[in-house]
């Protein structure tokens, strides 16, 4: 056991943890040259797309030192905000964590929240300034920001590039030196705690843990302690880049079983494992459940593809336990779901793996978060309105409450004006306000979480120049002036356009919106008035012209196949469109809400 | 029955909206090009499967800059390796820079019965926009003389440019019809790839020209062409009494065809296939006896979709019993034309599906939504 180190690599997205894994993999050989290819442990084809990490990812290398061999278990984490779940989740199976900053970037949003999340389980920090190849690196400067943040000595932070290798010798060693070995007692009864899940489609659930206490047989009959439920270790291990099966886990140690489970929901992350026979006295302290933050219908464009949306939905949520969805119908839209999210990026990744992974084209609704309704006649009752059309009607309604969130964002003091004001735009009240050093800034304001499910991060980003991170976590409910606001498409309502709005916000949005529709649905055969409304009265309105002129002046030889390829895709493109009364309405026309600004 | 597409790619100077493979300078290799095209004559004799010649088509490029003694060359190799039909349309592109007594009895001699002259505008501002190499005054005269010499003549006119009025569009429709060509093509600006008025665009230079107003303007042209007695055969082609393009209107209706030279398409009613758009290239594989060229064989359904795409688009519309011979038309499809219908966009004649005045302004849309899918 004193020979075992459990850390994981946390940083804000981006700053290079999946890269910086990369060379601590090659560097102790558990990833030969042959086979190494850029931030390997993002295995997901989504992951390697985006060039982003959307899970964890743990590994166990072999490391030598004086004649000594030590095993290292190492779990990458995600940056993205959405993905802090993950975070939390890793750090709790570890001793000790890297910290990693992009020297050229310096501290960011994530940075912080990221170090507070591992400080909180008092994890060993070794704070690395990564990417010190870069012509841009401050090493100086942002060394002092780390040393202000953490408090250690500047000779603490090692320098460090993923991608020249420079430092790396040094971090593999100060993982030895400065974070602890685990503790737990090997004679104990065995207590395992289940840190991640995955499914694969041939052996069912395949769940992550890391002992505590004891140690787990191959063939033994575990138990979960909050299921209740027993089952047979059919096969245990330790992972590397393949799964590598064993006959033991040891204390301290972090390994795999399969047990013929074959639902994400019966292995919670958080779940103790412990012997049938001998059960330990008592559960490792779990997760709180994952909430989600965003709501939104999801749809098939082909009504018939109902059932296989729902099957294709409870395929993925076995991979992804924190997709949630029930069933809900729209006028508009006929049978979908409706679901929630961790956040804007986790609903575009999951619709964007549905037309992937299942081949579903489908409509995503205007996303929402999650409200508090309470009526007149019951003004001490809460319902929970998790899509706008749910909503009482507004002569019976006492009050609504919305999610507000704490936001962090740090940007260069020069752009301070400009984030306040868009802070203050979108409703948010500044809180405080921190030189981080004499040009970063940390500004921290409460704002309803509405505000960033629209184009907050967009307009953040633009109003910085991309000089601005940014991160939330929920704060509760407060109350606000909200009122629905209605899409009308040629005279009919359209429920899955309704969004709940502040007031004060509903005229200059109801104009955006029909600008944005008016320019994302097509002109058809006939004339299509389209208005935004508030209850029965209109308060925008714009007109789609009828069709008119479609078609290209010249099909000689060559231009046929041209021209055929390009009427074919103009077909394609019909398919993604959605028949709403008489007027067809493209798949993006849906989410017009979040790009008013573009 | 089949027709033979020659591809000249030379011009003076690069005009602002073309996309048309061609180079402008091309001093150092243009006796090899002649040769070379001479050459893929010969090598790609059997395309055709011995089937006659009706037409014959200059095109280009301009080929109206061939000398007479490359003309002849080329001429005497289409005639000594084809069978050439007695009455065959042969038709030349010109400009009307190159429009001379000399040049036009050189044609005449050659055998060119007919002649295309790529006029586009009588207003020297928009010869100037599109960096035409000839002027307004040249723009006139050339039709006036190549009339004279008894050609049967086609001109081409362009429409839908920016700042532009719809008299200005008028004037020029009837500038021309005053002239009396036999045959007229019309086409709606359109910005291609690669042409420096794409280029413009991306720079945000160049005003965009409403639908609306592309839309007056082809009404107009319609009316006017209609007043002056020619009519419309297909989208953009005009003519009085018979004078229909032959060789274009094989193309649209699946006549098989060869094409020689770079970039040139030729056609055998299963598979299409183009040569390379690159000059020395093109030379290069022709001499080495290895052609540089891409294939592509149509499906059925890909047959199917052309049929529609090029019947509509003309007077003739698409033969509902070809089409079923090639796929029974689906419950969609009917469904589909039944709602054109109801919108007024196509009427049907007996076993022949036909654009209506108002559909043949979204003949693209029509045949996309009509589409087979594979
Ligand atoms: N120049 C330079 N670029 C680096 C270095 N490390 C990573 N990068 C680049 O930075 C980008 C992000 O790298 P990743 O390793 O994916 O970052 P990450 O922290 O894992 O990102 P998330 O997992 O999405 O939060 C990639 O384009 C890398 O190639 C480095 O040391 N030097
Ligand atoms: S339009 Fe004709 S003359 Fe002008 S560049 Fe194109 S091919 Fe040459
Ligand atoms: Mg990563």
């Amino acid at each position: 056991m004193k020979n075992i180190r459990n850390f994981c690599i946390i940083a804000h997205i981006d700053h290079g943890k999946s890269t910086l894994a990369d060379r601590l993999l090659q560097t102790t050989g558990t990833i030969s040259d042959r086979d190494m290819q850029s931030q390997a442990l993002d295995d997901m084809e989504l992951e390697r797309e985006r060039g982003i990490t959307i899970k964890s990812h743990a590994i166990q290398m072999d490391y030598e030192h004086d004649g000594e061999k030590y095993t290292y278990n190492l779990i990458d984490t995600p940056g993205h905000v959405d993905f802090s779940y993950e975070v939390s989740r890793s750090i709790a199976a570890c001793e000790g964590a890297l910290l990693i900053v992009d020297a050229s970037q310096g501290i960011e949003a994530q940075t912080i929240s990221n170090l507070y999340l591992a400080l909180e389980h008092d994890l060993e920090i070794i704070p690395i300034l990564n990417k010190m190849d870069l012509p841009g690196a401050e090493p100086e400067e942002v060394t002092d920001q780390i040393v202000d943040l953490i408090g250690c000595d500047p000779s603490d932070v090692i320098p460090a590039s993923g991608k020249t290798g420079l430092g790396v010798d040094k971090i593999l060693e100060a993982i030895l030196t400065r974070i602890p070995a685990p503790s737990g007692d090997p004679k104990a009864p065995l207590q395992a705690m289940v840190f991640d899940s995955v499914f694969n489609p041939f052996r069912g659930i395949i769940a992550y843990f890391r002992v505590m206490n004891g140690a787990m047989h191959k063939g033994e009959k575990v138990k979960f302690l909050n299921t209740g439920e027993s089952y047979t270790a059919d096969e245990i291990g330790i992972l590397r880049m393949t799964p590598q099966p064993r006959n033991v886990v040891k204390t301290g140690d972090v390994g795999y079983i399969i047990s013929g489970i074959k639902q994400a929901k019966d292995v919670k992350v958080g779940e103790t494992i412990t012997n049938h026979e001998n059960p330990c006295e008592t559960a490792v302290k779990g997760f709180e459940d994952v909430k989600p933050m965003v709501f939104a219908g999801i749809y098939p464009v082909d009504t018939d593809d109902f059932e296989e949306l729902r099957y294709s939905m409870e395929k993925l949520q076995l991979n992804d336990s924190s997709l949630v969805f029930e069933p809900e119908s729209s006028a508009a839209l006929g049978f979908g779901f409706r679901c929630g999210f961790l956040g804007m990026l986790h609903m575009e990744i999951i619709q964007e793996r549905l037309e992937r992974e299942f081949n579903m084209t489908v409509i995503t609704t205007v996303p929402n978060v999650s409200y508090f309704c309470y009526t007149k006649k019951e003004p001490t009752v809460r319902q929970i309105v998790n899509n706008p059309s749910e909503l009482p009607d507004p002569s019976i309604i006492e009050m609504i409450e919305e999610p507000y969130i704490k936001a962090q964002v740090i940007t260069k003091s020069e752009y301070v004006g400009q984030v306040m004001n868009l802070c203050v735009e979108k409703r948010g009240e500044l809180q405080n306000q921190v030189y981080l050093t004499q040009d970063r800034v940390e500004i921290t304001f409460n704002m309803p979480m509405a505000e960033i499910v629209f184009d907050f991060y967009d307009r953040l980003k633009s109003v910085s120049r991309g000089y601005a991170s940014f991160d939330y976590h929920p704060i509760g409910y407060q109350s606000s002036d909200l009122v629905k606001l209605d899409v009308l498409l040629n005279h009919e309502q359209v429920d899955a356009l309704s969004a709940l709005v502040h007031r004060s916000n509903a005229f200059d949005l109801g104009k955006k919106i029909c600008l944005k529709l008016k320019e994302l649905i097509p002109r058809q055969q006939f004339e299509i008035p389209v208005q935004a409304s508030i209850g029965a009265k209109v308060i925008a309105r714009e007109t789609i012209k009828a069709l008119r002129k479609d078609v290209t002046a010249k099909c000689y030889g060559g231009d046929i196949s041209r021209k055929r390829k390009l009427l074919e895709k103009q077909k394609q493109g019909k398919k993604r469109m959605r028949q709403v009364g008489r007027v067809e309405v493209p798949q993006e026309a849906f989410l017009a809400v979040l790009k008013l600004n573009d | 029955m089949a027709g033979i597409y020659i591809h000249i790619p030379f011009c003076k100077q690069k005009c602002t909206y073309c996309d048309f493979h061609f180079s402008t300078s091309f001093k150092s290799y243009r006796e090899k090009m002649i040769q070379a095209i001479c050459l893929e004559l010969t090598q790609r004799v059997d395309y055709l499967q011995n089937q006659s010649i009706s037409t014959v088509y200059f095109g280009g490029g301009t080929p109206s800059l061939l000398t007479k003694e490359e003309l002849k060359k080329i001429v005497d190799t289409v005639s000594k390796n084809y069978t050439v039909e007695e009455d065959f349309e042969f038709t030349l592109e010109a400009n009307p820079d190159d429009i001379t007594e000399a040049q036009l009895e050189m044609w005449k001699a050659a055998g060119v019965n007919r002649l295309s002259i790529g006029l586009q505008s009588f207003l020297q501002e928009d010869l100037d926009w599109m960096n035409r190499a000839h002027t307004a005054i040249e723009s006139e005269s050339a039709v006036r003389l190549a009339k004279k010499f008894g050609f049967q003549l086609t001109v081409d006119l362009i429409y839908g440019l920016p700042n532009r009025s719809l008299n200005d569009w008028k004037n020029n429709i009837q500038k021309l019809t005053s002239l009396d060509p036999e045959h007229i093509s019309a086409y709606c600006l359109t910005i291609e790839k690669r042409t420096a008025l794409h280029h413009m665009v991306d720079k945000g230079d160049l005003p965009q020209v409403s639908e609306d107003d592309q839309s007056e303007q082809f009404e107009m042209l319609l009316q006017e062409m209609n007043n002056a007695g020619y009519h419309q055969y297909e989208i953009s082609n005009f003519a009085k009494g018979e004078n229909y393009s032959r060789h274009n209107s094989n193309y649209w209706n699946g006549v098989d065809y060869l094409g020689i030279g770079p970039s040139a398409h030729s056609f055998d009613g299963k598979s299409r296939r183009w040569n390379i758009a690159n000059n020395p290239k093109y030379i290069k594989g022709i001499f080495e006896g290895f052609s540089n060229h891409e294939d592509e064989i149509l499906s059925s359904t890909d047959q199917f979709n052309e049929l529609l795409l090029t019947g509509l688009r003309t007077k003739w519309g698409v033969n509902y019993k070809k089409l079923s011979e090639l796929h029974k038309p689906s419950e969609a499809f009917i469904k589909q034309l039944n709602s054109f219908r109801s919108f007024g966009l196509i009427q049907e004649e007996t076993d022949t599906i036909l654009l209506t005045q108002k559909g043949k302004l979204q003949a693209d849309y029509i045949a996309a939504m009509l589409f087979l899918e594979e």
